[in-house]
């Protein structure tokens, strides 16, 4: 059997957080401590998805990956496959495999594992496996504030491993503990002490075990286990119960500066855990919903010379804090808010089709006669007024510097007001862009400051979501 | 080379609304209004019309034409064309009326402008204005030219307190000089502090340092200047035009400096060169200019070569853009003080400089000292098109 593993990996956690002290106090009840990742308003799973992808890839060229899974249990479109839009996001190649994985926080885990055997059967070379979440608790409720948003993705290749696959185990469980029917925007628990005993401690001991006896090992043999827990007491419980040394032996459950994100929140673990790794080390992987999926990881030589520009502990440290509760329900969607200036221009399914180049890979045009470089794309040169004689050039990783820019206090919503409009220009060539800033304290803005693109969404009209590029502030000189 | 119709077309008739918040009135009203003034100023009757040229940018649905002018009007069965480019509407539906009699094929028509902002049911001029649902989807006026702003101080090294300072005085001038106006829409004069502490709409512009955004409509008369005498004693030539528009948008145009606009050059030198004028800031006797928002006057200063570049600040704190200084600009008030109901405006400001040329301002302390050469001037969309016509009130 071929080996397979990990060749890349990167996560997103995004720039927002929300004080849990703030939350606690609103509803009069104690806080779990620290803060939670909350999307900005022009975030979703989507967006993340891609985000994350896009530091995965780093430097690697898109066009050696045959495939993108994508695993979530918020998608933005229920019908319609949201991994088709991320991998043109991602600028992948058309003739790749991409398929949605759903319903379930074990969804991320099922695509991993869907990943390894493709590339093992030989059906794909590399896969990107991308899981994103953002669920939402009940207001007052634990998961309110134990929630997080965010997003990891791994590359599965069967060469220039980081980490090879050494083995998994599964077992599945019927069992109604934590769910949401088709109608809900919240999520469902039943009695904890039911859910919390035999759901997911019992599981998690038995997939781990499982996968420890399978393969002949005892927990001191682990050099990180990765244990994706709803809250810390479980995480402690559980590590304790399975002979983990907390200290050495346990990876940071991310709990209580992030929270849990879902079906990304194994993935985005695992990402850290491999940033923070070192050659010959054992990482153990487990995750539950409705039973348990345990992998076994053995981190290879390649970990040193390859480092990710962006770790998710420097997501961790840029951060901006919400201001208020209020806030996070409105980004959430949960208090309506005017919507700003109406739009005039309502989004075309064939207009969005068609520009699909530039709307979604972020490409332009250079001429061929003269060099120079032009977004959106161009048939007649600006420069020389050359006529279809371009290539097209991706600019989505581009950094740039503010031109100019204005803070435009009458087209953003009424959350939200203030919108960032901004004139830049792109890498070496000054490639001339406009767009909206965002995860921005539009106080900061400068001329001159840099700036990279991230994928959002722009607004929804005519029953669709509607995606394209924005700025966002380079910080500590780190940005992909 | 573009030929020349200099002194070949005349306006022998013009009317204005009244601007402003008109919620009693319709478009159709505003039209009548404004073009029965023409009518009987013209002393023309609408049957004698053969032609119209019909400015209306606003629309509630696709695909609306003429049918506002007509139904209004009730004209009869000539052509009525309308015109849409954005801010430079009403200005390009006048040239292209005094280009058709210049042809030959008419001799007497009419270009009317309505605007009817104030049933769209929003503040400003709206958002996500562009032409594409994706690129442009928050885009907004007082946006677009804030970027400007933010980059002319810059350029020219003013701090953002000196370079809002500049803006403000413009604004100050245009409500003193609209205050005058029974016509305008707005006849508060302000002050500096005032200008600099108002809310800020798209920093570093402020609400006064934004236009009116009002209902109107303004109509002119045109005849060929042969038969001009027969209307009245005292008609205005057309001595010189130019319309240009910039080869992409500004926002995504390559390279592009936000200081200055092709377009403006390009419009204005082509109706000096029309008109014979050598330089504008000595010839000109007035100027009516786009200010849809401070920095747009100041920039025109440059552009139009009324002002060195770089240099239009020390113009403003000397006052020579006031009514008593060397180039009197926006006399009545501007688009910031009568307002700018969008198809309207261009012939608003052709109403200003025709009727200051013929000695005629509706105040006689607003009336300057014995003009013979007006320039009137659009500009308009992300900003990309502008349109210039220049006015003298003898032939030669």
């Amino acid at each position: 059997m071929a080996t397979v593993g990990i060749s890349a990996c990167g996560g997103y956690i995004p720039y927002l957080r929300l004080d849990r002290g703030v939350v606690a106090q609103i509803w009069g009840r104690h806080s779990i401590g620290g803060e939670r990742s909350v999307a900005n308003n022009d975030e979703d799973s989507i967006t993340m998805a891609v985000e994350a992808s896009r530091n995965c890839l780093g430097g690697q060229a898109p066009e050696q990956v045959d495939g993108l899974l994508f695993a979530t249990t918020t998608p933005p479109y229920k019908e319609k496959m949201n991994a088709s839009l991320i991998a043109a996001a991602a600028d992948l190649r058309r003739e790749i495999t991409t398929a949605d994985f759903a319903h379930s926080l074990r969804s991320g885990t099922a695509a991993l594992k869907a990943a390894f055997d493709s590339v093992k059967s030989g059906s794909m070379g590399n896969a990107l496996v991308v899981a994103s979440d953002s669920r939402i608790g009940y207001p007052r409720s634990d998961q309110e504030q134990a929630f997080g948003d965010g997003a990891g993705a791994i590359m599965v290749s069967s060469e220039n491993l980081l980490a090879t696959l050494e083995g998994g185990y599964s077992i599945c469980n019927e069992m109604m503990d934590v769910w949401r029917n088709p109608e809900d925007t919240f999520v469902r628990t039943w009695e904890s002490r039911f859910i919390l005993g035999e759901g997911y401690a019992s599981h998690m001991k038995e997939a781990v075990s499982g996968l420890l006896k399978k393969y002949g090992l005892g927990p001191k043999e682990i050099s990180k286990a990765i244990l994706p827990a709803p809250d810390s007491r479980s995480h402690k419980a559980l590590t304790k119960q399975l002979g983990f040394d907390i200290k050495t032996q346990v990876q940071d459950p991310l709990l209580s500066n992030v929270g849990h994100c879902g079906a990304a929140h194994p993935l985005l673990m695992l990402v850290d855990a491999l940033e923070e790794a070192s050659p010959g080390d054992m990482l153990l992987l487990a995750n539950y919903a409705d039973g348990a999926d345990a992998m076994l990881f053995k981190v290879t030589d390649e970990i040193e010379t390859k480092k990710n520009q962006r770790r998710v502990k420097d997501y961790i440290k840029e951060k901006a804090l919400l201001p208020s509760y209020a806030r996070f329900l409105s980004y959430k969607g949960l208090v309506e808010t005017a919507p700003g200036e109406p739009f005039r221009l309502m989004p075309s399914a064939t207009v969005s089709w068609r520009d699909r180049k530039t709307i979604l890979r972020c490409h332009g045009s250079r001429c061929n006669a003269c060099g120079k470089t032009t977004f959106p794309i161009q048939r007649v040169c600006y420069h020389c007024h050359a006529k279809d004689n371009f290539d097209e050039v991706p600019i989505s990783h581009l950094k740039g510097e503010v031109f100019t820019f204005t803070l435009d206090n009458l087209a953003g919503r009424s959350d939200d007001p203030v919108v960032v409009q901004t004139i830049a220009d792109l890498g070496e060539d000054k490639i001339r862009f406009y767009g909206m800033m965002t995860d921005c304290d539009p106080s900061e803005v400068r001329l001159g400051m840099p700036v990279s693109l991230t994928f959002r969404r722009i607004y929804d009209g005519a029953g669709m979501h509607n995606y394209f590029w924005k700025f966002r502030p380079v910080r500590n000189g780190r940005s992909e | 080379m573009m030929g020349s119709i200099k002194d070949q077309v005349a306006i022998v008739g013009m009317g204005c609304s009244k601007f402003g918040e008109r919620w009693e009135k319709g478009p159709e009203d505003l039209a009548i209004e404004a073009a029965y003034e023409a009518f009987e100023d013209a002393g023309i009757s609408k049957d004698d019309l053969e032609g119209c040229w019909f400015s209306q940018v606003m629309a509630p649905v696709i695909g609306v034409s003429g049918t506002v002018a007509v139904d209004s009007l009730k004209l009869g069965n000539i052509p009525v064309i309308r015109n849409e480019n954005w801010c430079a509407s009403g200005h390009i539906a006048l040239l292209e009326a005094c280009m058709a009699v210049a042809s030959g094929a008419y001799d007497l028509v009419m270009a009317l402008g309505v605007e009817k902002l104030k049933d769209t049911g929003f503040p400003g001029l709206g958002t996500g204005r562009g032409m594409h649902p994706v690129y442009e989807a928050r885009r907004t006026s007082p946006g677009s030219f804030g970027l400007i702003a933010q980059r002319y101080f810059k350029t020219y090294g003013l701090t953002v307190e000196e370079g809002r300072e500049a803006l403000a005085k413009i604004e100050v001038k245009n409500h003193d000089n609209g205050s005058l106006c029974p016509k305008a829409h707005f006849h508060n004069k302000i002050t500096v502090e005032q200008v600099l502490n108002a809310p800020i709409i798209a920093w570093p512009l402020g609400l006064f340092d934004c236009c009116g955004n009002s209902d109107g409509a303004a109509c002119a008369i045109v005849t060929t200047a042969e038969k001009a005498k027969n209307f009245r004693k005292d008609p205005i030539f057309l001595k010189g035009f130019g319309i240009s528009t910039d080869a992409m948008i500004p926002h995504f145009r390559p390279e592009f400096g936000w200081t200055s606009f092709d377009a403006l050059v390009t419009s204005s030198h082509k109706a000096y060169e029309m008109a014979g004028i050598k330089d504008p800031r000595k010839e000109l006797d007035l100027a009516e200019v786009h200010d849809c928002f401070s920095i747009t006057e100041l920039l025109i200063y440059e552009d139009f070569g009324f002002s060195p570049r770089g240099k239009a600040r020390e113009d403003i704190d000397a006052g020579f853009f006031t009514r008593e200084g060397g180039l009197p600009v926006n006399i009545d008030g501007g688009l910031k003080c009568f307002g700018h109901p969008i198809g309207a405006s261009g012939l608003r400001m052709t109403y200003e400089v025709y009727k200051q040329l013929q000695g005629k301002a509706d105040l006689p302390e607003r009336q300057i000292k014995n003009p013979r050469l007006g320039l009137a001037h659009t500009f308009g969309g992300p900003p990309q098109i502008s349109a210039v016509a220049i006015f003298g009130n003898e032939k030669g």
